[in-house]
């Protein structure tokens, strides 16, 4: 089957490059950074604040604050990766003797696709496991709904990657990595606006947020994670930010990314099966 | 339905205003070595794009193996050397051949005898286990040419196959087409190397801007008129007028007395022969020269390329 050669080739590449452990072991830095962060922090407020509360309010604090920082990771790695991929090789010509082969143009876009959706999966379910075993081994906290949340981040990592690889069909490396990244950057700013806009009431603010989640449904999906994790706590730990949820997206933004990201791959296969090389 | 491997009618690309080839119209018959010669610029790297489907055409019709471009299942039987090639460096060489195989659908057990083979055939088998990027250009060349072979196809499309190699990688990669040539492949070669398209091809088309001026096999050639030098002891001119019964333009050059004439037919050489030495003129030299590819490419492509 053409789709798993070119996905094992895809994963084999990332390995000989040296993606792969460079990404594991840069990982394990990260891990290491928030594990004694996480061990001084919490000593620190165990001297002064007893209440189990409070203790949890703080857990839920910092792990959010690292899940934050592995979804911006996960999502520049699978732009970083997978924005070379097709544009990379059309434009030194790599590519000719593939798709000259006897197998359909989709299929080396969709082996692709599985390659990097495979590698940026294992990041994020590496590094959140990272981060959950480290705080849970320090404190014995869970947080809830985990995996629901952890599947709203996987989400937005796959349209971010997805984007970039339909992007890589139709722009070159260097222009596809611009508009990726700054997609990327609108639905972030949008979100925040959105956020501003819903404390102060402010209706024109919100809806200036929920356009930019249309367009870029990837922050509204991190939201939607963090929602996931604060369901139970204690109190709303965080009034502004990109750990807050005060508006918290409906299911509906949540099917439209699904929605938009099936579009996005369909239009990723039809644009490389006829494009001139 | 014909039986030829490459049939194409009237294929046209253009690029918005810029038209690429005008009219590409040629015929390549089953285990025929056939030359694909022009000037830079003039189609042939869209032309093999179209005929591969990299690129599609914007109005004409073509068959490869009797199948429209772009079908899979004619695909599985042809083979493809790329110009630019530039492969996966990061693979091994023996991996880089059992990745295409793959994608041409050979099973565990074909690529387990293709490879060996292969590399072998292109004197790579002792380079098995070495990156592509630690490959020279002329082992890259040959690589490339390996996979193009991997699965034993009825028609290669050799873009430039001895671009940047060195004498002896020239020597290796022709004897390899003659080989391929012997065992009933048809070849479609696009090469600069006049010399060696002269050696290696059965026929060969000149295109320029995009259109197919001639299409010829280089046997006609052979038989088509030739320039003949006859020097003798003591020409007269009862000599130049009775080698004017054989060929036309009889001119004896001031400087050396050679006499240059051309003959419509080769065969006409012993007769000319027999008639000096009958005639008791001490014939010192005879010969016959033949138009080489080159003349024959600057003589078709080039007399309208001042325009």
């Amino acid at each position: 089957m053409a789709i798993l050669v070119i996905a094992r080739l895809t994963i084999r590449e990332a390995q000989r490059r040296r993606l792969l452990w460079v990404a594991l072991f840069m990982g394990v830095a990260f891990l290491l950074v928030f594990g004694l962060a996480f061990h001084f922090i919490r000593l620190d407020i165990e001297r002064h604040a007893a209440a189990t509360d409070q203790l949890a309010f703080v857990s839920v604090f910092l792990l959010t604050a690292g899940l934050y920082a592995v979804n911006l990771l996960v999502n520049v790695v699978a732009v970083l990766v997978s924005v070379t991929t097709i544009s990379g090789e059309i434009e030194s010509h790599t590519i000719d003797a593939i798709v000259t082969k006897p197998i359909p143009r989709w299929q080396v876009v969709v082996g692709k696709w599985l390659g990097y959706a495979a590698l940026v999966l294992l990041y994020l379910v590496f590094l959140v496991g990272g981060l959950m075993l480290i705080v849970y081994l320090r404190s014995g906290f869970m947080m809830d709904n985990i995996g629901r949340g952890v599947l709203m981040m996987a989400l937005a990592a796959l349209l971010i990657l997805t984007m970039s690889i339909a992007g890589g069909t139709r722009l070159s490396t260097i222009a596809n990595g611009v508009l990726t990244f700054m997609l990327f950057g609108i639905a972030f700013l949008g979100g925040l606006v959105e956020q501003v806009g819903a404390l102060l009431r402010n209706q024109a603010a919100v809806n200036v947020g929920i356009v930019s989640s249309l367009i870029m449904p990837a922050d509204a999906l991190w939201k939607k994670a963090v929602a996931y994790f604060q369901t139970n706590s204690p109190t709303t730990p965080f009034e502004l930010g990109p750990f807050a949820t005060i508006t918290e997206p409906s299911t509906l933004m949540v099917v439209y990314a699904v929605i938009y990201l099936v579009g996005l791959l369909l239009f990723a296969l039809w644009s490389f099966s006829r494009r001139d090389l | 339905m014909t039986d030829l491997v490459i049939d194409t009618r009237g294929l046209r690309k253009e690029y918005g205003a810029k038209v690429a080839v005008a009219d590409l119209t040629l015929d390549v018959r089953p285990g025929e070595v056939f030359g694909f010669l022009g000037p830079n610029g003039a189609g042939k790297t869209t032309s093999i794009k179209m005929l591969l489907s990299l690129t599609k055409p914007t109005a004409g019709e073509a068959t490869l193996l009797n199948r429209p471009l772009g079908d899979l299942a004619a695909r599985t039987r042809i083979g493809y050397l790329p110009e630019h090639f530039r492969f996966h460096e990061w693979l091994r060489a023996d991996e880089f051949l059992n990745l295409h195989g793959e994608l041409y659908g050979m099973d565990r057990a074909a690529r387990g005898v293709a490879v060996p083979r292969l590399l072998a055939l292109v004197g790579l088998e002792d380079r098995a286990a070495t990156k592509l990027g630690a490959f020279s250009k002329g082992m890259l060349q040959r690589i490339g040419l390996a996979q193009a072979l991997l699965n034993d196809p009825a028609l290669v499309f050799l873009d430039e196959p001895t671009s940047g190699l060195d004498p002896i990688g020239r020597r290796v990669v022709r004897d390899i087409i003659t080989d391929l040539r012997e065992r009933g492949m048809a070849v479609f070669l696009n090469s600069h190397f006049l010399s060696e398209v002269e050696k290696t091809c059965d026929r060969v088309a000149f295109i320029r801007s995009g259109r197919i001026l001639q299409t010829s096999s280089l046997k006609e050639f052979e038989q088509e008129a030739m320039q003949v030098v006859v020097r003798v002891g003591q020409p007269t001119p009862e000599l130049l007028a009775g080698l004017a019964r054989f060929g036309q333009n009889v001119v004896q050059q001031p400087d050396d007395g050679r006499i240059h004439l051309t003959l419509g037919d080769e065969a006409q050489l012993p007769a000319l022969a027999n008639w000096v030495v009958q005639s008791g003129y001490s014939l010192y030299e005879l010969t016959p020269a033949h138009l080489s590819l080159e003349e024959r490419f600057l003589q078709v492509v080039g007399e309208e390329m001042d325009e």
